[in-house]
């Protein structure tokens, strides 16, 4: 287990480092460079010039690579001229609004969808699993954003029992935590239909693999089969799917998060972007790819902690 | 190579729509036509040829077909596409002009499907949207996949130092989550609709790129490659003539669903704001105009776009499934 652990850590550096590299490369393809992005196109040759200075942009440019990784490591990130504060600054407000949000909608997904595909699973074919899937397959062909509006329609204007914005949430403007229901639901549903999907097909391979048989030949009722053969075996590629699916989930939440004007990184990402705020856009990027690298990390860790037979591989 | 006139495999267990569990099909011995091969000219290099005879074809649109709600799925965009496409030679609208006093109008007889915040004809919109939505989910489809095809290939066949570097930039780039990959790309570029393409191509080719990569070590070990090496061919000449066709059936369904999502992922950038600039127009961008009234009540503007995105990826989706059968089949009996 220690060599697999060694082994995979390497590659999530590795990784790493090959992202740093791009986005860095990104940085230094933008049209005119960093400089103009920040200035504009009206700024005069002497403040580029001391800009450029300043920034440390007259150096070579693995210096500078150099330079920018060993800030990035230290959480140095650079500076948002837009919103006048350090990019570290910004994230360390909005990261954790994220992880509320994010989290809570990912486990209440795997709290419903892990009954529901086993349930699919185990009424495989029948018209209650037709009717499930059907549904699941129209939540899962629609974008995040409507699935908010409908939302939005249903549980606000048609019957107004939540919020329909999470505007200042957690800002210290009054912390109402009825906002964060439609926009959890709404990131919380794409997810379901992603998760049920797989835990179905999941549940019925395992249904027909012999141990089951073996089980319930030997008199296990449904219930126990179920809960005590499947569910386990099931869930051990389900835990996996979880860490393989952040960038998914971190993707809605961009779009959720502009949808119900929630203050998180998304909406941080969603406002740099039109601004076009490269220092914010680029830490941003980083910080959710940093993530997502930890997220299929625990996943693979996850496995072979759960499933022997993956260390040996 | 398919073999061609075996009747069409048991359907009993054709699993349900979405579900992609083919654990139980049993895989089917494959006998070798000795008949018919001696129909094509003995000696001639013949296995490479991919010009599949009609029954085959026939073979996969059969079990396309034994799938109804792919069936439905193709009838569905196929009508989607006249909709976008010849609708506006039958539905005469202007959408380049905006209009101050027919803003936000209501269904009427002059126009059916009432009208934008511009005061442009929704239901002409809607078509015109429907072009772009249509063109950027297919542009990207077939670039991303062409593109992921041959990378895969070459780093699958080539192997050694070159396949690791190479998989590794995949590896990475795939850890940038989808959207803001899209949205900083976007950032960076002025948006039109061939530029959205190529950025959401530069999304999407990764998992193509995984998925071909991983075929071909298993392709390239078999032994009409080996024979084929011996011959003097050279890698490119292997990967065109024995590795692509025989991942053709993976790589098509690959790039159905890639499809789907490149729809969904040009509404949602769309909807961010990023999209090309009116008056072109796409379903994401009058979705996210009917959002912007949503407390109005503008129905008009909200659910027939909202609609028409759905109704295509599903169909996009199911049409996906309905080719992975065929495509099952033809692994089987190889």
């Amino acid at each position: 287990m220690t060599g697999f652990v060694v082994r995979r850590f390497g590659q999530a550096v590795v990784v790493m480092i090959i992202v740093s590299m791009v986005i860095f490369g990104i940085l230094h393809v933008l049209p005119g460079g960093l400089v103009r992005a920040q200035l504009g196109p009206r700024a005069t040759a002497y403040a580029v010039r001391q800009l450029t200075v300043q920034e440390g942009l007259n150096k070579p440019i693995v210096v500078q690579y150099g330079i920018w990784a060993w800030h990035a490591l230290q959480g140095r990130l650079g500076f948002s001229y837009k919103l006048n504060e350090s990019v570290g600054a910004l994230l360390s407000q909005y990261l954790p609004r994220d992880l509320l949000l994010v989290g809570t909608s990912l486990l209440l997904a795997i709290a419903i969808a892990v009954p529901l595909g086993l349930w699919q699973g185990y009424r495989r074919n029948r018209p209650d699993d037709h009717a499930l899937s059907a549904l699941m397959l129209v939540f899962y062909s629609m974008p995040t954003f409507l699935l908010g509006v409908i939302l939005i329609v249903v549980l606000n204007i048609w019957v107004d029992v939540l919020p329909s914005t999470a505007t200042n949430f957690g800002t210290g403007l009054g912390t109402d935590f009825r906002v964060l229901a439609l926009p959890v639901f709404a990131l919380c549903l794409g997810n379901v239909s992603y998760f049920s999907r797989y835990m179905r097909s999941s549940t019925v391979d395992n249904l027909l693999s012999d141990h089951v048989r073996t089980a319930l030949a030997k008199g296990a009722s449904p219930r126990r089969l179920l809960l005590r053969h499947v569910l386990r075996n099931s869930l051990t590629s389900t835990v996996t799917l979880i860490g393989l699916t952040l960038p998914y989930v971190l993707s809605g939440s961009l779009i959720i998060e502009a949808l119900f004007n929630f203050p998180g990184m998304g909406l941080l990402f969603w406002n740099a972007a039109q601004d076009r705020d490269f220092p914010v856009l680029l830490g941003v990027v980083l910080v959710v790819t940093v993530a997502t690298v930890v997220g299929n990390l625990l996943a693979d860790l996850g496995y072979a902690a759960l499933d022997p037979r993956i260390r040996y591989k | 190579m398919t073999t061609h006139d075996n009747p069409p495999p048991p359907s009993q267990e054709l699993p349900a729509a979405g579900a992609a569990t083919m654990a139980t099909r049993p895989s089917a011995p494959s006998p070798q036509r000795s008949g018919e091969r001696a129909a094509t000219a003995p000696g001639a290099p013949r296995d490479s040829d991919v010009a599949a005879p009609a029954s085959a074809w026939r073979l996969g649109l059969r079990t396309f077909t034994e799938n109804h709600l792919a069936t439905v799925g193709l009838v569905i965009l196929v009508l989607l596409v006249l909709f976008s496409f010849v609708g506006p030679l039958l539905y005469h609208t202007n959408q380049v002009a905006s209009s101050l006093i027919s803003q936000n109008l209501p269904p009427s007889g002059s126009h059916l499907l009432g009208t934008s915040p511009e005061g442009r004809d929704e239901l002409g919109r809607l078509m015109l949207g429907g072009q772009s939505t249509i063109e950027v989910g297919l542009g990207v489809g077939v670039l991303a996949t062409l593109f992921g095809l041959v990378y895969g290939a070459l780093s699958g066949f080539v192997g050694g130092v070159l396949d690791a570097v190479m998989m590794r930039v995949v590896d990475a780039l795939l850890s940038i989550p989808y959207l803001f990959f899209v949205v900083l790309l976007a950032a960076l570029a002025r948006p039109n609709l061939l530029l959205v393409i190529v950025v959401l191509s530069a999304a999407s080719w990764l998992s193509t790129a995984r998925l071909v990569r991983g075929e071909t070590l298993s392709l390239r070990t078999r032994d009409y490659v080996t024979a084929s090496q011996g011959f003097g061919s050279r890698a490119h000449q292997v990967i065109a003539r024995h590795i692509t066709p025989n991942l053709l059936g993976v790589v098509v369904v690959n790039g159905t669903l890639k499809v789907a999502d490149a729809i969904l992922a040009f509404a949602s950038i769309a909807y961010l704001g990023l999209g090309p600039p009116p008056p072109a127009t796409n379903w994401g961008e009058l979705l996210s105009a009917g959002i912007n009234n949503l407390f109005d009540g503008y129905w008009w503007q909200l659910w027939p776009a909202g609609l028409l995105i759905v109704l295509t990826v599903l169909a996009v989706n199911v049409i996906g499934d309905g080719l992975s059968d065929v495509a099952e089949i033809r692994l089987q009996k190889r």
